[in-house]
């Protein structure tokens, strides 16, 4: 809604639109499924605390095996860092063009968003791979079932934001930019700047933390 | 929902404000921001720059700088009352991650030390 | 092909788990036949099952609740006579081995799938009619979220005849739940029921955060929300903030026990420690999670049958969000003699007792309103003021533990035991009873038979105290929680004590069961044709009893708290309004598909069948994805055809 409509909207109430006192009646879909969303994320913040204080908690407990400092290469870290913000940024462009109602723009930012999401998960699935071959599995220590589950939460989190974002591109493709579509659009967004957040944590209290 | 679409007095958190030219700039600012801030805490870890000690708490300082700028320039997060709702759902959410980790160390650490040496 | 599930699951050799299953069983089938007989499928099907309007959702809930209750009270009468009769040499009639899964499925049952359901279900029968609105923000998830919570029921019961339940506890400490000391599906069983209803209740949270912060009718300022919505408010807020650690905590023991991590075994590093801090960082805000909204009813409760408005709104708000907050602060408290410092314990133990004080401001609201009141000592009014006198005594008894060195001494007691029944039945379980006197007419339409609700008030309150007293006492004579067989002959005349208070409580339920079988007799003479049997002061007793499915033709718009009070003061609003065209969601079966592919992947997890595990998450995610493809999920009522329904009415 813009400025414009707001002054055009009825103004029966005008006594009760002290701002932030929500007397204005039920609010439009649009705000009231984003704001449902934007609780999720927070729920979703709460789980990765969790494992974030598992890991801290686990941090020495590493039963003889390798520490973190062994086992991380931080040049991939960096990259996968790197892959993660640009496809926040692609994202945040895709989410305008979307708002704009520029299919074809935004059908490009989104398949940037996907390769470099797609990017991420390859290396961080081969540093995986790297590490188990080297017996650093996740069942060898304490320390390291925290890692693999922290942040292969996160990844799996980026894979199911994947997928996710294939399902709108074919909502977008099918129906066009409509408004129900752009609701969902909006909060797939949300999910994956909340997912470069995390990453923040990820690789400032893991991977920074332990070289 | 249903009902009239009433004046509404808040906004949703990942939108612009009501003049969207401004948010690819905005946008690209943020991505300016975040990258100078992640390669700053990359070069504070592998580097001796920063004094040694200080490195950890210069990491979390450039974390928080970072989550900040994300949630203000790709999140749009502003301090308008309009977005009230979303700040202090966020302010709540901040407080309970933070109860949730600095309360489990605090604790852990506290049982840790507490516990009788293993042998030998 | 079927993973660990053998013909060797089915506890053929133990009569009491088969007699008791094939009675439910043989129930179930019966019920099942009498409504394929009677052809009643469609109808339920139609108004029930893919319902996602919020009033029979909370119905639903409600119904879940107390089915779930009956079975886990006979878990607590069983646990009673044992205990009361293994005495000295005699070895009474539970096993130990049967004994302790029945401990606890009793405390999770209880704990998840009774209280939690009744409180939800409330909040959804009552929260969009309080806010004057007509439904919750996303009524397809809300109806995913009751059969999701379904399906954790179903999980749990389906232990008590394939394989057998967790003996671990309620709280599922490790070591002895890692998959060394508990090899079979009884923890699995625990996790995953835990699991998907943990789930359906998060999304529950999310939906009435949303609902109350978003939707309320025209004028509806925050602090012009009914007291019940504010509680609904701070529970939802908790829910959201908690259940998540309980699912992290409850991955990572899933971790060690399927895929040999060590996050809290005894050897590579693992730390049991950091589940038991996990588990009550979800725990104590779960306690509030459950009182909160009792609270909230007893607001509404005291304030209607004593025709008062509540004493000082806004310092039960805050008194409210203060709890809310400390809530988290203080969950050590749970686990004092684990070995931490004097600081750690100090602090957390003060953060305990600080609890106190938001709680006592409440209290002395509820007298306060009372005071100089016009008492109508209806039945949802008694269970308030029963709740007054017994939540003061468990709150102190709560306050006592929260000082670490007595809580050395009391610890793991039944001094314990009896501290936190006293505050979930005297607190929780009494607040929804009164809520469920109090809404009752609001949901079908005529009052609850008076007599018997007041002979079951009286048998839970005197049941209540003969059960628990004993067991404070026993607690500070010694005796430690659990005990399958009892050493001390001495404890014995307490024991039988106790064991008439539940047969007391059995009383209780046996007249809820009678009122409600009276009341649906003679429902005619107790129509409400009001639609405000009560007096009420809120928006819930503004329309008709029943409501219709969109609750409100027109919104109401609000001026004050007690929107309806003062409405009644002022006298009704001109008849003929202005109608206008109206959305409402339409019915949806995707909540009901998803839990009956998620009730697949459940046991199928349990049972290690992993091949059908796949195929029911993969089939539980294409519902969903196939529910969120469509578009319109809103049918359009119009102006006329609204006028027209009104008429009818």
């Amino acid at each position: 809604m813009t400025l414009a409509e707001i002054d055009r909207a009825p103004n029966e109430v005008s006594s009760e639109r002290a701002r932030g006192r929500g007397g204005g009646g039920p609010a439009p879909k649009r705000i009231v499924v984003a704001y449902g969303f934007w609780i999720f994320i927070l729920s979703d913040m709460v789980m990765f605390s969790a494992l974030f204080a598992a890991y801290a908690v686990m941090l020495g407990n590493t039963a003889g095996g390798p520490t973190g400092a062994e086992l991380f290469n931080i040049r991939s870290a960096f990259i996968e860092t790197m892959c993660l913000l640009l496809s926040s940024y692609t994202c945040g462009l895709g989410a305008l063009s979307a708002e704009r109602r520029d299919p074809a723009r935004f059908l490009i930012f989104a398949a940037c968003t996907f390769a470099l999401g797609a990017a991420f998960l390859f290396i961080e699935v081969t540093e995986f791979a790297g590490m188990v071959e080297k017996g650093a599995g996740p069942s060898r220590s304490g320390y390291l079932s925290a890692f693999f589950t922290l942040v292969g939460t996160h990844g799996i989190h980026v894979a199911s934001g994947l997928i996710a974002l294939v399902y709108l591109v074919a909502q977008v493709i099918a129906k066009g930019l409509q408004a129900a579509v752009l609701r969902r659009l909006l909060c797939w967004s949300l999910f994956w700047h909340a997912l470069d957040i995390v990453w923040i944590g990820v690789f400032t209290l893991v991977y920074l933390w332990a070289t | 929902m249903d009902g009239p679409e009433h004046v509404f007095d808040d906004r949703t958190p990942g939108v612009g404000e009501h003049e969207p030219t401004a948010t690819y700039l905005s946008y690209t600012v943020g991505l300016g921001l975040a990258i100078l801030a992640t390669i700053a805490s990359f070069v504070v870890s592998q580097t001796d720059w920063l004094w040694s000690p200080g490195i950890p708490v210069g990491l979390i300082v450039l974390a928080f700088a970072q989550i900040g700028v994300h949630l203000v320039f790709f999140l749009h997060l502003g301090s308008g009352p309009d977005s009230t709702n979303n700040v202090l759902a966020l302010a709540f959410g901040v407080l309970i991650v933070f109860l949730v980790i600095t309360g489990s160390v605090w604790i852990i650490a506290n049982l840790n030390s507490n516990m009788m040496p293993m042998s030998p | 092909m079927l993973g660990r599930l053998t013909w060797a699951a089915i506890p053929i050799n133990e009569p009491l788990p088969i007699i008791s299953g094939a009675a439910v069983g043989l129930f179930v089938l019966a019920v099942l036949i009498t409504i394929t007989v009677k052809g009643w499928w469609p109808y339920l099907w139609r108004e029930w099952l893919t319902s996602v309007d919020h009033k029979r959702i909370g119905i639903m809930y409600i119904v879940l609740g107390l089915v779930m209750l009956l079975r886990g009270f006979s878990d607590a009468i069983m646990m009673r006579t044992q205990q009361a009769i293994a005495v000295g040499t005699a070895q009474g009639y539970l096993p130990p081995e049967h004994y302790d899964q029945v401990f606890s499925a009793h405390g999770t049952i209880m704990i998840f799938f009774v209280a939690m359901p009744l409180v939800i279900g409330l909040m959804n029968f009552a929260v969009p009619l309080q806010l004057g609105v007509r439904d919750v923000a996303f009524p397809v998830l809300n109806s995913i979220s009751l059969w999701l919570t379904a399906t954790g029921a179903l999980l749990i019961n389906a232990s008590l005849v394939i394989g057998n339940f967790a003996r671990t506890g309620w709280m599922a400490y490790p070591p002895l739940s890692e998959l060394a000391f508990s090899p079979d599906v009884g923890v699995d069983y625990y996790l995953w029921s835990l699991q998907i209803s943990g789930v359906g209740s998060l999304l529950t949270g999310i939906n009435f955060v949303t609902t109350i912060l978003k939707l309320r009718a025209p004028g509806m300022t925050y602090f012009r929300m009914p007291v019940f919505c504010w509680t609904a408010l701070a529970s939802s807020l908790l829910i959201v903030a908690a259940f998540p650690i309980l699912t992290a905590t409850f991955i990572m023991l899933l971790l060690d026990r399927h895929l040999g991590m060590h996050f809290f075994t005894n050897d590579a590093g693992g730390n049991q420690m950091m589940y038991v801090n996990l588990f009550w960082a979800w725990g104590h805000p779960e306690v509030y999670i459950l009182i909160l909204p009792a609270f909230g009813i007893y607001s509404e409760v005291v304030a209607t049958f004593s025709g008062k408005a509540l004493f000082s709104y806004r310092s039960m708000v805050w008194a409210t969000l203060g709890i809310c907050i400390l809530s988290f602060m203080v969950w050590l408290h749970h686990f004092f003699t684990m070995g931490a410092g004097a600081d750690v314990n100090a602090f957390f133990g003060i953060m305990s007792s600080v609890i106190a004080v938001p709680t006592g401001v409440k209290v002395f609201n509820w007298l306060f309103t009372m005071f100089r009141g016009r008492i109508v000592f209806k039945t949802p009014m008694l269970f308030a003021v029963g709740f007054i006198v017994t939540f003061a005594i468990g709150g102190l008894t709560g306050v006592l533990l929260a000082v670490p060195p007595v809580d050395f001494v009391l610890h793991n007691s039944t001094f314990l035991v009896a501290h936190f029944h006293n505050v979930i039945i005297g607190g929780v379980l009494f607040g929804v009873l009164a809520g469920i006197n109090y809404w009752f007419p609001k949901a079908f339409g005529f009052t609850l038979d008076e007599r018997l609700g007041r002979a079951s008030f009286w048998c839970w309150l005197i049941g209540f105290y003969l059960a628990f007293m004993p067991l404070y006492a026993l607690g500070l004579m010694g005796m430690t929680r659990r005990l399958e067989h009892i050493p001390d002959p001495s404890w014995q005349p307490l024991l039988l004590v106790a064991e008439a208070g539940a047969i007391v409580i059995l009383c209780a339920i046996l007249c809820q069961i009678a009122q409600l079988y009276v009341s649906i007799r003679t429902r005619e003479q107790r129509r409400d044709l009001t639609g405000d049997p009560w007096n009420g002061r809120t928006l819930e007793w503004s329309t008709s009893s029943p409501p219709p499915d969109y609750n409100f033709a027109v919104l109401p718009r609000v001026d004050s708290i007690d929107a309806f009070w003062h409405l009644k003061l002022a006298g009704r609003p001109p008849a003929a309004p202005a109608y206008e065209a109206i959305e409402m969601p339409r019915n949806s079966p995707a909540g009901f598909v998803t839990a009956f592919f998620a009730v697949v992947m459940g046991f199928s997890l349990i049972w290690q069948i992993w091949w059908l595990a796949i195929l029911g998450f993969a089939a539980a995610a294409t519902v969903v994805l196939i529910a969120g493809w469509s578009i319109e999920r809103e049918h359009e009522i119009s102006a006329a055809e609204l006028a027209r329904m009104e008429r009818v009415r």
